[in-house]
């Protein structure tokens, strides 16, 4: 088996005297779609954006893509990485983010390009080209010239998805998707996910509480409790016969919603 | 005393002589404002860096800038720094001190301004790996704008009604101008009353135009083409 695309070792976070994680471990295979359930401040998020660089760490190390992400090697030691190196470890990751946090004042083919156009010097035409396709596959190929705010909260989330996607980032971090959005658009956006990786391979680590999309799209479920994984598993497994009292509580607690 | 009759052919005999001393005025306030606009927001970019050095320093700047009199940094820079070697026209160092005095002042309106942009634009810019530079220039700054107009426009209106203090150090603008037809003619009252009009006549029309340009201004900003 090759080496795991992300992995924390003895990973500690901490937000001021808040311990996050104490000693977090933690792999993901390439091309492994990973869910990650648990109660709402457990860490999920911060798991999330200490990979997308958004949260620095307070010991350990993760490597992703067979390098370190928060640090680099200087004089035959590790030292904390500097914005360069952290500037290419970010070209390996994308994210969508719960509350879109899509750009206002640009158009929705604007948000989709900037990022191509400015950071990776991609000429407008292929950016927009590509944008294009992007919004084909988001199903807002009309939209292309409108404006955030006048999207319903479905199509923000399918323009979060087709921005992060323009990057080309080989993984994709989705946190909560589609907690901000009414029940009646939850599938919308689901859907466009179920495509994607039914057209391409990503390595995908997404936070939900939509257990039944958990249960069929992911190759492993992790449950997550106070900072650590309490259980993991395949999706079956976890929703079926969990052995640890905490999921059982948990997912009780959903079902039973 | 011949103070209190208006003379109407003397009014139309200065009227010229105060309109161009009144776009010295202008110019030293279009300049002041553009030094003023660019200091403030390299004061604001610098209260915001991530070196605790460049913070604390620029903060103390800003501070005793703010705490001093204008017309002392006006004497300053016109008095003073010539002895250091640095010597500039009257028109300069007026633009030079309103540029500095109000660009602290201007910082803090755009700092309050990039404060008020959501943590979540900063993050999808740092998640789609914007370099800080270009999260200001396409990210922040067109989202910060509008709300930091009124403020700043209040400033060059302020700054605009203290370019009489430059007359200090000789520059020719209305109120010198006043000044200089004043003691040469025996007559005040024509020359100030008309500076006194001028100056409420571009206030007003200042305080309008900005009114216009805030309220043309898209709501969610503007994005570069
Ligand atoms: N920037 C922060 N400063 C202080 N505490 C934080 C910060 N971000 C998250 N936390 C705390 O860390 C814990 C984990 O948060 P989070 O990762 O968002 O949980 P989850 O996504 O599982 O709900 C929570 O208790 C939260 O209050
Ligand atoms: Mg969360």
């Amino acid at each position: 088996m090759s080496a795991p695309i992300i992995e924390f070792k003895n990973v500690k976070k901490c937000f001021g005297e808040t311990v996050i994680f104490s000693d977090f471990n933690f792999k993901v295979e390439e091309n492994e779609i990973v869910s990650i359930i648990g109660p709402s401040g457990s860490g999920k998020s911060t798991l999330l954006r200490i990979l997308m660089t958004l949260e620095g760490i307070d010991g350990g190390y993760i490597n992703v893509a067979g390098e370190s992400l928060w640090h680099m090697p200087w004089q035959g030691r590790y030292v904390p990485a500097n914005s360069k190196h952290l500037h290419k470890m970010r070209n390996h990751l994308g994210m969508v983010f719960q509350h879109f946090n899509l750009f206002p004042h640009m158009t929705v083919k604007r948000n989709i390009t900037e990022a191509p156009m400015r950071v990776k010097g991609v000429s407008r035409t292929e950016a927009e080209k590509f944008a294009e396709k992007l919004l084909r596959l988001v199903g807002l190929a009309d939209k292309a010239d409108s404006y955030p705010n006048d999207l319903s909260g479905g199509q923000k989330q399918r323009v979060g998805i087709a921005r992060a996607l323009a990057m080309k980032p080989s993984i994709l971090l989705l946190d909560e998707i589609t907690s901000a959005l009414d029940p009646e658009l939850v599938d919308e956006v689901l859907d466009v996910i179920r495509n994607l990786v039914k057209e391409e391979s990503f390595t995908m680590l997404l936070v939900t509480h939509e257990m039944y999309f958990a249960r069929e799209i992911s190759d492993r479920v992790c449950f997550f409790d106070k900072g650590a994984i309490v259980e993991e598993g395949e999706p079956e497994a976890i929703f079926t016969q969990p052995r640890e009292e905490r999921t059982k509580a948990f997912l009780n607690a959903y079902i039973g919603q | 005393m011949n103070g209190f009759h208006w003379d109407w052919a003397f009014t139309w005999e200065v009227l010229p002589m105060i309109l161009s001393a009144a776009k010295v005025t202008l110019l030293a306030t279009l300049l002041g404002s553009i030094l003023a606009i660019v200091m403030g927001l390299v004061f604001a970019l610098l209260r915001r860096s991530k070196s605790r050095t460049l913070c604390i320093s620029t903060y103390w700047i800003v501070e005793f800038i703010r705490s001093t009199p204008l017309l002392v940094q006006i004497f300053f820079l016109y008095y003073v720094m010539p002895e250091f070697g640095v010597s500039m026209s009257p028109l300069a160092t007026g633009v030079f001190a309103l540029g500095l005095h109000y660009g602290a002042y201007l910082s803090e309106v755009f700092r309050s301004g990039i404060d008020g942009i959501e943590k979540g634009q900063w993050e999808a810019a740092r998640a789609l790996n914007l370099t800080i530079i270009d999260t200001y220039k396409d990210i922040v700054l067109p989202q910060a704008i509008r709300p930091m107009i009124p403020a700043t426009g209040n400033y060059i209106i302020a700054m605009f009604k203290e370019t009489p203090q430059l007359s200090a150090i000789t520059l020719l603008e209305m109120l010198q101008m006043a000044k200089i037809i004043g003691s040469e003619n025996f007559r005040y009252l024509e020359p100030f009353t008309l500076v006194g009009i001028l100056y409420l006549v571009f206030s007003l029309l200042a305080a309008y135009g900005i009114h216009q340009v805030e309220r043309r201004f898209p709501k969610e900003g503007f994005s570069l083409k």
